[in-house]
């Protein structure tokens, strides 16, 4: 029988990765949204991801049952460390969804909702960047148990990623914005887009000074020869989208502010594979470890690699019919 | 003090039955959306589509807050159920992703469409988007219910190294209750659905408002349940003999008898005792319980003491749980042959107690479906996955009693202040009622788009 531990590696990578950019402009809006300049601009910007935020936030469930089903040690054990951060990222995200229809119906008590949109979008970000960051720094583990506290999460190195990752989808937030609104939140957007830009970078360079620093693995990994010289592309690519981001705003561009953004967080996911691989639970358990029964394996994966492409297809017909700028009067019915 | 079991079982149980109130809603509420868009689309009656905008409306509201509760589940197999995650991954997590590619895209992506396209693609692109959502729904709640019924009534593994480990996915996956709860939950929810819609509209009926609008939607409401409440108890009878087939404790504890014997009564109503292993204040029919479990008027049935105490569900809850799902029938019932019987004469849409009591009766199938739960997963214990995993060493072993408390009282006051506004909006959307009448097809989309929004999408 084939080996599908790569294949479902490739594909919890993807749904994860799909996650974290489609969800991420949606919580980057809802971040964004309180210093929206006037009221018909936050009309505009919930509009804007309103047909499609429970799309992208199902990417989420996608990528932890898969997770689950295909390498369900690593699921044991990380989730119970991250205990707080899914509690809060959860009801983060309940705040955040139930927002939209809330907001729509209430009459007198809409700023409640206006609130809940942005706490919950803010919420949420911060708690997964709490969990990326707890898994970097890695899990105590015994046998196939959790062995730590469900407080290990709270250090410096991991809330500071929880910050990181905040900026990191007002970034992606604002891009959206600047490809689907036009005029003066445009602009609005494109100022809003520079501020996440330097929170990323910023992060990005600490990250990068400050992951070596706490784990002499991966300074290894990435300081050793000949990987400093194989790896010096992936700095190299992540400064150049990151200027070609900063250019495209100034020149007005629409669709590159996007692209770019994406491309950073691209980066950002191949450096953290690089660092981990082959750990799904840094720094003591392999992806091999943690597989599931290769029939098991083997069942889901005939359907994903069916359901997948369908999937792929008609979300982007939704998204498909929603294209181009948002306009008011596009709302309900 | 503190048991961070005992608190992750409340956890579970409460963040599973408010999600659940959701679904038990929005699974027929979808298909008859679908079916509302198809008969407009058929015949042309505008009728069909004033009644479906109104209750898309108050389907997106439900629909999310289904979401977001929905996704909390998964996390707790994580978060609180570790070791069984451990166990059980190999055989349940296949499943519960093949819920997530088959029915949640398919939903999420065809809601947009619905809640937000209908002017932006074909009528027949807009119907299509309302049965693939329908599909969704029910393709979730067929998924689910294999995993549920597989925690039953396991079948199809083997165990390796204490791990669970499928050997045949089609015993898995048709095990032997999931037919029997397949059916009976989608009927349950069905009607559910049939009984808010019916009192919505006797609600609009009596205030004189949308007349020929609520006729409608009452007319289809009662038919429906004339078929779905006599099947509810045929396929109700056939999921208890497949229980006591399978789990005769649960069927001990739903019948309330204690001693094995022949000619077993049908207890109406007791106080089981479980610590004095017999009921208080019973009030039973002498005979009729063999009758009804074994087809046999002295057929033996057995009673709880056959079976250790360290293999029993806790009595009362399972007990009651039953008593209160087939009272709720009986209402619904009750209900439905009035209705016939007030149709006779031709009295039906002008009986202000009939109604009245339609109203009063929206909450009964929520109650049902929440005392089925209750009984079929309470009559589970002390197992997580009959038979085989006790849920006392399911449970995640580095959570300390005050983590779950916290967590379990954010839980409680988050719930509480999402569900308390979700219900008072609900009923707000009601009491707006019908849009007046709707552009639909008939504006040209331009038109539509250099309305201000607050014309579109607020009516203050």
């Amino acid at each position: 029988m084939i080996d599908l531990v790569p294949i479902w590696t490739l594909v919890i990578a993807v749904a994860v990765f799909m996650y974290v950019l489609l969800d991420g402009f949606d919580l980057g809006v809802g971040i964004l949204f309180p210093f929206a300049p006037d009221h018909a601009s936050r009309d505009l910007m919930m509009a804007s991801v309103a047909p499609i935020w429970d799309g992208n936030e199902t990417w989420l469930v996608l990528g932890g049952i898969a997770l689950f089903a295909a390498f369900p040690l690593a699921f044991a054990i990380i989730i119970p460390a991250v205990y707080f951060p899914i509690l809060f990222m959860l009801l983060g995200l309940i705040f955040r969804g139930v927002a939209f229809e809330f907001r729509h119906t209430a009459r007198t008590s809409r700023r409640h909702w206006d609130r809940a949109f942005f706490w919950g979008s803010l919420v949420a970000t911060f708690a997964q960047g709490c969990v990326l960051g707890k898994f970097v720094r890695g899990f105590a583990v015994q046998g196939r148990q959790y062995a730590g506290t469900s407080w290990d999460w709270v250090e410096p190195f991991v809330l500071a990623v929880g910050v990181g990752l905040v900026f990191g989808y007002v970034l992606l937030g604002a891009t959206w914005l600047v490809l689907k609104t036009e005029g003066p939140l445009q602009e609005w957007a494109r100022g809003k887009a520079r501020v996440g830009l330097f929170g990323v970078l910023a992060f990005i360079a600490m990250v990068s000074i400050w992951t070596p620093l706490l784990d002499p693995r991966i300074a290894e990994r990435w300081f050793s020869w000949p990987n400093l010289a194989l790896l010096v592309p992936v700095p190299l690519a992540t400064a150049a989208i990151a200027w070609w981001l900063w250019r495209s705003l100034a020149r007005g561009r629409e669709l590159a502010p996007f692209a770019a953004a994406l491309g950073l967080f691209a980066m950002c996911y191949v450096g953290l594979a690089i660092s981990l691989f082959p750990y799904v639970v840094p720094p003591s358990i392999t992806l091999r470890d943690a597989a599931a029964a290769p029939q098991s394996q083997a069942f889901l994966l005939i359907g994903t690699l069916f359901l997948l492409p369908i999937i792929l297809m008609y979300s982007g017909w939704s998204y498909w019919v929603f294209r181009g700028k948002v306009r008011a009067g596009h709302g309900y019915h | 003090m503190l048991d961070p079991l005992l608190l992750s079982r409340i956890q579970f149980a409460f963040v599973v039955a408010f999600h659940f109130l959701l679904p038990a809603f929005t699974i027929g509420l979808a298909s008859y959306i679908a079916v509302l868009e198809g008969l407009h689309l058929a015949t042309g009656r505008r009728v069909y589509l004033r009644i479906s905008t109104f209750w898309i409306r108050i389907f997106a509201v439900s629909f999310g807050m289904g979401v977001v509760s929905g996704i909390v589940m998964p996390f707790q197999f994580g978060t609180n159920w570790s070791r069984y995650s451990d166990a059980t991954a190999n055989v349940v997590a296949p499943l519960m992703a093949y819920e997530g590619l088959t029915a949640f895209f398919l939903e999420a992506a065809f809601l947009g469409v619905l809640l937000f396209g209908r002017k932006l693609v074909p009528p027949w692109a807009h119907f299509a988007a309302a049965l693939m959502v329908a599909l969704g729904t029910l393709a979730s709640t067929f998924w689910i219910l294999v995993v549920n019924s597989w925690m039953q009534t396991p079948a199809g593994f083997e165990i390796v190294d204490g791990r669970f480990v499928p050997t045949d996915w089609l015993a898995v996956m048709f095990n032997p209750s999931f037919p029997y709860r397949f059916l009976h939950t989608v009927t349950g929810v069905y009607l559910t659905t049939a009984f808010t819609v019916i009192g919505v509209a006797a609600w609009f009926l009596r205030h004189g408002r949308y007349v020929e609008e609520a006729k409608v939607m009452i007319a289809m409401g009662v038919l429906l349940a004339s078929v779905l409440v006599p099947a509810q108890a045929l396929i109700g009878d056939a999921h208890g003999l497949n229980t006591l087939v399978h789990q005769p404790q649960k069927l001990a504890a739903i019948e309330g008898i204690w001693e094995t014997r022949g000619g077993q009564p049908a207890v109406l109503f007791a106080l089981p005792d479980d610590d004095a292993e017999r009921n208080d204040a019973e009030i039973a029919i002498p005979k009729l319980g063999s009758l009804y479990l074994t087809h046999e008027w002295d057929g033996v049935v057995k009673g709880l003491k056959d079976f250790p105490r360290s293999e029993r569900p806790p009595v009362p809850p399972v007990f009651f749980g039953f008593r209160a799902m087939v009272g709720m029938w009986a209402i619904m019932f009750g209900l439905t042959l009035w209705a016939w019987w007030l149709a006779s004469r031709k009295r039906l849409f002008s009986t202000p107690a009939y109604l009245r009591a339609s109203t009063w009766a929206i909450p009964v199938g929520y109650i049902a479906v929440t005392a089925g739960w209750i009984t079929t997963e309470v009559g589970r214990q002390p197992y997580v996955v009959y038979g085989h995993l006790r849920t006392a060493d399911a449970v995640t072993p580095t959570l300390t009693g005050p983590d779950v408390a916290l967590s379990l009282a954010v839980y409680v006051a988050v719930y509480f202040v999402v569900f308390g506004a979700g219900l008072y909006y609900l009923v707000q959307l009601v009491q707006r009622g019908l849009p007046e009448e709707l552009g639909g097809h008939a504006l040209e989309p331009q038109q539509r788009a250099a309305r201000p929004l607050s014309a579109a999408t607020r009516r203050e």
